[in-house]
């Protein structure tokens, strides 16, 4: 009974508990609640994974109107896979956050942290897991407003100027979304994301579709923060509470990644528009100007936070590479690294977090012999900025040895070294940290020894194995990603 | 117990000895007592392989597929078995003189330093016994990065300058030229498996085959083929008994180790003497071995002009096995062990010396034997062997070498081996006759402690044992190619 109705309950869960948190207020209890709303999601979303292993796609009527006229959710692989990883940041982060948001923010806003957790919650898995353009037009907005809040709570005042400026071009990113989906409805009369695919080709010939393509593709892009675009990243997250920056870091951009591989592959991919438009090219011609502009200024930063967020830029980079190559194995490459790097920067962000409430800030004089002060902690970052170079043994090396691959089958020699040698500038910006952890003498900005809050340590350390198994036990992530490529290009699910 | 049980034990002791030297971290002759405890159980572990091995079966462990149809496996075929042996046989002897060195110079961080060097044998396993490329690969980063604290073990700015050089070279080399090699293989070969005969054979043209060589070669930084050979000099920075076990023995004979394999198991000797696609790879390791002797000629740090061997001997192996001849890819295997007996004890020579006299350049060693006559008839005995003379363990495989050069008619080989072994006498035998017979200055002191004695002493000895009983190496050195 309760199987047939997961799509359903995984989103209206965590959304029925934001205002029920509101009501009660309590620090606590509202924290008790939002952790209780994540873990169900988790495991309503683990429970909807294996529906879809068995029935390939899970097709939900919301309120039993059938699609294409109600609002129909449906999960396939590449949504499941997403969906999995949504709700396991969430779940992760939400005990996590019981310590740190204690620490960073103000004793009466903090119920509102967990309604935003909850809120924010339900509006990506709502966008991962919809089949119909305008619900995931409005969870978009969801999600997005309740980013905003997170962000705002930083207990930094610049923290309020970067929820603003993500407030402002996140509006636009949505708005040109909503544009292209508004034309693509006066084409196909319809918002069903499988119905649209299917009425596209007979209207693909004129002007208005190319150009829908194109609102969609800039909307996402901003949202997914792809080079030029991702002016509003680096400050929210630098600045918003240590729990939402791994939360966001690890879920947000990676849904705005599913939606433009939706529209990309399921709605435009069996169309002529996409012959109209070079998307392709432009796509790997921003993502190397993301990777490389983004490492190299990563590595100049005086903030770890910082540094992370910058790096996050350029990962994103080899996400939409993998995208740009439209091959089996690159598009296995974007959504495996969609995983890989969620929870690698998930790992990162909340480590980071416990620095910040040790020692205050994660500025590098706080990180001066932090191998001695908080050796877990440490080695912690160690091991997941191993990941985020991609060496053997990490997850990060599944996702590039997919995109190595798929840019030599695709010929293209260059672009493979291309890669190759960026994951340099990893190693450089990955043992600034590893230099000033284990060979600098702390300072007086550094901590004063001891670690992390056990929570914190434990959620941030599980989060750390992650990055280690899943670069020795591929099944889920591999067989999820390349089940979620063949989908995308059009084979048998 | 079962081959592939020895094999997992030879994984995992060394891991759990690491555990267990972090856990005993406080009580430091409990913490030594743990090292030496795993070193000699890893030894048995690797010995219990050996009568399978010489039996002529390959033992194996399947662990998970780690990607569709690459798994992560361990087969143990002689070449592995022989360096395994080496590496850790002499794990033993190294944390004996670790000891003396460690305490006798009063090192900080000394347990870190004895995880890191567990870890750092559990990954030289891992590549010994690795059924594939991916494994190997795997381990040899594994290897790259935890042996990173012990080069950088001081913390000074001398240290983290040379960490830089070590980790730039060794990890910039692997992830750009021998991580899209794998790929390549993967893509041509369809396998990454480790095949006699090779898995390359009539897959692609002489060209690509030379190419993607080139990537292999100098994409294994660890085998220090010019240019790529910076990090050694720059390891140099560590301890002594890193060098010593570290860059005279795991580290370096992981890069030539995986030379061999490649182009044994995944090029195909026969392959390859086919087509002209290696035909670069002989001038240009013999030009590693020259310019590595010369400049070791003039260098006046001794663990300089030690590293500097190690690059020139290195390129022995390779130059070996890039002649394809039968009996000069034995010399190579062989070279392998007699090189590693031999240059570990002129290491431990040097860090007695540097423990007991505080003495850092040649130019300083006036009379050194005399005070530690033991510790310098040590090092005559290691230069010997480095320079391929009797009765010391280098001569064997030189002789296998030289004799595979003629049988190829391999003229700029044979020129390379002779010339080398004229710069090697040149750049030893100084020390041995300043050591020995100048008048020594400065104040009197003794031989270091007596763990170093013994170790150096018994690696000494080795080097002599494995003169006259080369049996076991020279029965799995002929194993390597089929019999």
């Amino acid at each position: 009974m309760i199987a047939a109705h997961l799509p359903a309950l995984a989103v209206v869960v965590p959304l029925a508990a934001a205002p029920l948190i509101v009501l009660v207020r309590h620090a606590g209890a509202a924290w008790a609640l939002a952790v209780a709303a994540a873990w169900f999601s988790f495991g309503a979303s683990l429970a909807l994974a294996a529906q879809v292993a068995d029935a390939g796609v899970v097709s939900y009527a919301m309120g039993n109107w059938p699609p294409p006229w109600g609002i129909e959710y449906r999960v396939d692989a590449l949504s499941a896979f997403v969906v999995v990883l949504v709700s396991a940041i969430g779940a992760a982060v939400a005990p996590y956050a019981l310590k740190s948001v204690a620490a960073e923010v103000p004793g009466e806003l903090r119920y509102l942290y967990y309604a935003m957790h909850c809120l924010c919650l339900a509006g990506l898995l709502g966008m991962a897991m919809t089949g119909d353009a305008f619900n995931l037009f409005v969870f978009m907005e969801v999600a997005s407003l309740a980013m905003y809040v997170l962000i705002a709570l930083g207990r930094d005042r610049r923290a309020l100027l970067a929820s603003y400026q993500y407030l402002l071009l996140g509006t636009i990113g949505a708005t040109f979304y909503v544009i292209g989906v508004g034309v693509l409805y006066l084409q196909t009369g319809t918002l069903n994301i499988a119905d649209m695919a299917a009425r596209l080709p007979a209207v693909a010939g004129g002007r208005p579709a190319p150009a829908a393509l194109a609102f969609i593709t800039a909307g996402m892009s901003l949202k997914l923060a792809l080079f030029p675009l991702h002016l509003w990243l680096p400050n929210a997250y630098a600045y918003a509470p240590s729990a939402a920056t791994a939360f966001l870091a690890a879920t947000a951009t990676k849904v705005s990644v599913y939606v433009l591989l939706r529209f990309h592959f399921s709605v435009f991919g069996e169309s002529a528009v996409t012959a109209l438009l070079p998307m392709p090219e432009i796509l790997i011609a921003l993502s190397i100007a993301a990777i490389v502009t983004a490492s190299l200024v990563a590595v100049w930063q005086a903030d770890f936070k910082r540094l992370l967020a910058y790096s996050s830029v350029a990962q994103i980079g080899y996400i939409t590479l993998g995208i740009g190559l439209a091959t089996r194995d690159g598009l296995t490459a974007a959504v495996v690294h969609l995983f890989n790097h969620g929870i690698t920067k998930g790992a990162l962000f909340l480590l980071a977090g416990g620095i910040v409430l040790r020692a205050g800030g994660a500025r590098f004089e706080n990180l001066r012999g932090l191998g001695r002060s908080m050796p877990l902690t440490a080695l912690g970052i160690t091991l997941a900025g191993l990941s985020l170079i991609g060496v053997p043994g990490t997850a990060g090396f599944i996702s590039k040895w997919y995109l190595v691959l798929g840019a030599i089958e695709a010929g293209m020699w260059w672009l493979a070294a291309l890669v190759v040698l960026t994951s340099l500038i990893a190693v450089v910006y990955v043992w600034r940290f590893v230099e000033a952890a284990y060979l600098s003498e702390p300072g007086e900005a550094a901590p004063r020894p001891g670690e992390a809050p056990m929570p914190m340590l434990v959620v941030s350390w599980l989060m750390v194995a992650a990055c280690l198994w899943f670069g020795f036990d591929t099944s889920f992530t591999v067989g999820g990603a390349s089940r979620a490529a063949q989908l995308l290009l059009g084979g048998a699910p | 117990m079962s081959p592939a049980g020895y094999i997992a034990a030879a994984l995992l002791v060394p891991a759990a000895g690491a555990a267990g030297i972090a856990l005993a971290g406080r009580w430091p002759n409990l913490r030594e007592g743990v090292t030496l405890a795993t070193a000699a159980l890893l030894f048995a572990c690797v010995l219990g392989l050996l009568p399978t091995v010489l039996g002529g079966s390959l033992p194996q462990l399947f662990v998970l597929e780690m990607l569709p149809g690459i798994a992560l496996g361990f087969r143990v075929e002689p070449l592995g078995m022989l360096f395994a042996l080496v590496a850790s046989g002499l794990w033993i002897v190294n944390s004996v003189y670790s000891i003396g060195y460690m305490r006798g110079n009063d090192e900080p961080h000394q347990t870190r330093f004895y995880v890191c060097f567990a870890l750092a044998l559990a990954a030289t396993m891992g590549i010994a016994f690795s059924a594939n490329l991916l494994t190997l690969f795997l381990f040899y980063e594994m290897l790259t990065l935890v042996t990173w604290p012990l080069v950088t073990h001081h913390g000074d700015d001398e240290a983290r300058k040379g960490g830089r050089v070590y980790l730039g070279v060794l990890l910039g080399t692997s992830i750009v030229l021998l991580l899209p090699a794998v790929i390549v293989t993967w893509v041509v070969a369809g396998t990454l498996e480790f095949t006699p005969g090779g898995i390359l054979g009539g897959k692609t043209s002489s060209a690509a085959l030379g190419a993607l060589l080139a990537l292999y070669m100098f994409g294994v930084g660890k085998a220090a083929l010019m240019p790529m050979h910076r990090w050694l000099p720059a390891a140099m920075v560590a301890p002594t008994p890193v060098s010593a076990l570290l860059h005279a023995v795991a580290v370096v004979k992981a890069g030539v180790f995986a030379v061999v394999k490649i182009i044994v198991y995944v090029f195909g000797t026969g392959t390859l003497a086919a087509t002209s696609a290696s035909d670069w790879l002989p001038t240009v390791a013999g030009f590693t071995i020259i310019a590595a002797s010369v400049v070791a000629l003039r260098a006046d740090n001794l663990k300089r002009r030690l590293a500097y061997s190690t690059v020139s001997q290195l390129s022995y192996v390779v130059l070996a096995v890039a002649i394809l001849a039968p009996l000069s890819v034995i010399g190579a295997a062989l070279h392998v062990a007699a090189h590693a007996v031999g240059k570990i004890t002129l290491f431990f020579a040097a860090g007695a010396i540097y423990t007991a006299a505080h003495k850092t350049e040649v130019s300083q060693l006036d009379g050194i034997g005399r005070r530690m006559p033991w510790t310098l008839g040590a090092f005559a005995i290691g230069a010997l062997s480095m320079i391929g003379l009797p009765p010391a363990a280098g001569f064997v495989s030189k002789w296998y070498m030289l004799s595979g050069a003629l049988q190829a008619e391999h003229w700029v080989a044979v020129a390379v081996i002779a010339g080398s072994t004229l710069l090697n006498a040149a750049y030893f035998a100084p020390i041995v006759y300043r050591g020995f017979l100048r008048a020594p200055a400065g104040p009197a002191h003794g031989e270091a402690p007596l763990p170093m004695v013994i170790a150096l002493v018994a690696t000494a000895g080795a080097t002599l044992a494995l003169f006259f009983f080369p049996q076991v190496p020279l029965a799995l050195a002929g194993a390597l190619q089929g019999g």
